[in-house]
């Protein structure tokens, strides 16, 4: 909003970019989201960043729609769309060309190996992704212990994550954070 | 809900998605990934496969893992990706973009009324309170998720992959450099030690 360029604009520029470089899905891409939307752009402040993402995980749909979230706060509705549709469109037109190539080519095996050498850049941009959330929501021990918890449960059983989140907000309302 | 009743898995031979027996059409893709969508708390992916290869039978599960793979290495929302590519293999181009609006359509106006709500709201003391404790367990789980991808890594013993994992975690989440110059380095360097190291293992 503070930027001088029209919001809707940059904001059609940032995601498009961004969507390109985000190699294993929206949570990758979170640092990256949090680099510019609030040290680069001021749209959001880190505590609000930590809000719209916990309200991104809470509703149903794909990941990405935090930029939904991001999109909406700077610019409206309009921005809402703009944001969603530059992060999601290139991407999907490539995944689109791509597949075409492959089904008319024969099955090569060069994905695989492709796959092989992203995968722990994902994960590394995965776990920064789990730093940055972690110093914009965790400011006390209490929050600390809980994001620790919801971790350790989430990693060891297969109960539905949905019950973690309703769990951490029943803690929330009752002032425990 | 499909005619056919067939259960358990049947040694399916490689055939393509146009013999399977059902074929969607443009409402019944739009829908079907409204369905999944809308069902997809903290990701669609599961809601899809139990869609697309149980319920539908429109992909077989080696399709169906074929496809996501596919759409996991290319950039972008791996969900969105997969809609896409799954609506145009059936329809087209249409197909494509029905899918992918039926995927994010209708929790994209959701998100907008819940935005409208937080910028109204987001300051009242209660919500302030729940929301904190809602982004505690929702950081704590996708953390969860980087230990679970790290896994099979980890029991591969694979020390470079762990390594470059390490330092794209330093460069992204401590030194806070910008994504694009990170992969821009990074990427190059995993592709040529893998192509390496598998020329290598099968001389």
């Amino acid at each position: 909003m503070n930027s001088g360029a029209n919001p809707i604009a940059t904001l059609v520029w940032t995601f498009g970019l961004m969507s390109l470089f985000a190699v294993g899905g929206a949570n990758a891409a979170i640092p990256e989201m949090h680099r510019i939307a609030v040290d680069i752009q001021h749209w959001l402040t880190d505590k609000q960043f930590a809000d719209i993402y916990a309200i991104s995980q809470l509703s149903p749909g794909p990941n990405v729609l935090i930029v939904t979230l991001i999109g909406y706060s700077v610019a409206g509705i309009a921005g809402a769309l703009a944001a969603t549709l530059a992060m999601c469109g290139p991407t999907a037109m490539l995944a689109y060309g791509v597949s075409r190539f492959l089904a008319r080519s024969s099955q090569s095996r060069w994905p695989a190996t492709i796959q092989a050498a992203l995968v722990p850049l994902s994960i590394g941009l995965m776990g920064a992704s789990g730093l940055i959330l972690a110093q914009a929501a965790d400011r006390t021990w209490v929050a600390v212990l809980m994001t620790a918890a919801a971790a350790a449960l989430a990693f060891a059983t297969r109960l539905n994550p949905f019950w973690m989140l309703l769990a951490g907000g029943l803690l929330g309302f009752a002032g425990v954070v | 809900m499909p005619p056919d009743s067939r259960t358990g898995a049947v040694p399916a031979p490689d055939i393509a998605a146009a013999h399977l027996p059902n074929r969607p059409g443009l409402a019944e893709l739009f829908l079907a990934f409204a369905k999944m969508s809308l069902a997809g708390f903290g990701g669609v992916l599961v809601w899809a496969r139990r869609a697309i290869v149980e319920q539908h039978r429109w992909m077989t599960a080696e399709e169906f893992n074929e496809t996501y793979a596919l759409c996991h290495f290319l950039p972008g929302p791996n969900v969105v990706n997969l809609s896409v590519v799954f609506g145009s293999r059936f329809r087209g181009i249409a197909g494509g973009i029905a899918a992918f609006a039926g995927l994010l359509l209708p929790p994209m106006a959701l998100m907008t009324i819940l935005g409208a709500l937080y910028v109204r709201y987001g300051e009242i003391d209660v919500l302030r309170r729940i929301l904190a404790g809602v982004s505690c367990a929702a950081v704590g789980l996708a953390i969860a998720v980087v230990f679970r991808m790290m896994m099979p890594l980890i029991r591969k013993r694979d020390v470079i992959g762990l390594g470059l994992m390490v330092a794209v975690f330093i460069a992204i989440g401590l030194l806070r450099l910008p994504l694009a110059a990170v992969l821009l380095a990074a990427t190059p360097l995993s592709l040529a030690i893998n192509f390496i190291m598998r020329r290598r293992a099968s001389p």
